[in-house]
């Protein structure tokens, strides 16, 4: 037992790209920094949101003005953007929730975390096409 | 000087643990809003002509049925207060100087009460068929159909 822990402790000692923890750089990481960006960016649209659809209690021509920015081409680009941030943390939500209340959550974290990463890939590659089409297809 | 009574004795855990509740809060509302945002996100943008079909008729529309109504108040309310607590937790995280954390959790709590009032009395109070905008020809087109039904 002595030995394998000095091997563990020697091998841990060499300089390696990210470092001797089991965490930095792996997938709980970047589930966490994803997750944190994303909550960050859907707040700040969340304001804004709230803001362009009250207009519709001002009059219909101030509304659909407004809401006609959401029509343009770089809008429509941002809205894929806004649709992905979303997906990704609605559903890494859900796998903090699976790791917190699942008890084989702690265990599989790595593996949901690839299953929200394949799922979001399957939600863009469902709504980008069709988002084009509404936003280029010149309806 | 008195000795400590019971040392490594945890603390007491007397009153409320807000704490514990904004946890719970933040896991129980996510879960209502990854289906409510997915259904909001596919009724705007998916189904039908997605985003270039929303204008004010489209809005009211919807909100003439009571099931989008409580939809969308959910929306706002869960959505809000679950963001504001997230932001919360990041100022908490980054914000070291007390009086700029002070300032900022201010704000946000200051600007989620706000869009909490006015987006709760925007969705009760809304006029899908406001009579300046029926007494003129140009501007009735904007408005649902079922206003010229009146």
């Amino acid at each position: 037992m002595g030995a394998v822990g000095t091997r563990t402790l020697a091998a841990s000692a060499t300089p390696r790209k990210m470092g001797g923890t089991l965490y930095r750089g792996r997938e709980g990481m970047w589930s966490w920094v994803l997750h944190r960006i994303t909550g960050i960016a859907i707040f700040f649209f969340l304001l804004v949101h709230v803001l362009d659809t009250a207009l519709v209690r001002l009059s219909p021509e101030a509304y659909n003005a407004v809401i006609g920015a959401y029509k343009t081409p770089i809008m429509g680009l941002g809205e894929i953007a806004l649709v992905g941030a979303i997906g990704f943390h609605a559903l890494n939500g859900l796998r903090i929730i699976l790791v917190d209340f699942w008890s084989k959550g702690a265990k599989y974290q790595r593996q949901l975390f690839w299953t929200v990463l394949v799922l979001w890939v399957i939600l863009m590659v469902g709504f980008v096409p069709r988002h084009l089409m509404h936003v280029f297809g010149g309806a | 000087m008195s000795a400590i009574a019971a040392p490594g004795t945890a603390r007491s855990r007397r009153g409320s643990n807000l704490e514990k509740w904004g946890w719970i809060y933040m896991r129980a509302s996510g879960v209502v809003l990854a289906v409510l945002i997915f259904g909001h996100l596919f009724v705007n943008l998916v189904a039908g002509d997605g985003v270039s079909a929303i204008d004010f008729a489209f809005v009211a529309g919807k909100w003439a049925d009571p099931f989008w109504v409580v939809w969308d108040t959910l929306l706002l309310w869960l959505a809000l207060i679950h963001g504001a607590n997230g932001m919360r937790t990041v100022v908490n995280d980054y914000a070291t100087r007390r009086g700029l954390r002070r300032t900022l959790l201010a704000g946000i709590g200051i600007a989620t009460a706000i869009l909490l009032i006015l987006g709760t009395l925007v969705i009760y109070t809304f006029d899908p068929c406001p009579a300046g905008s029926l007494a003129d020809p140009a501007l009735s087109q904007l408005l649902p159909s079922f206003c010229s039904a009146r």
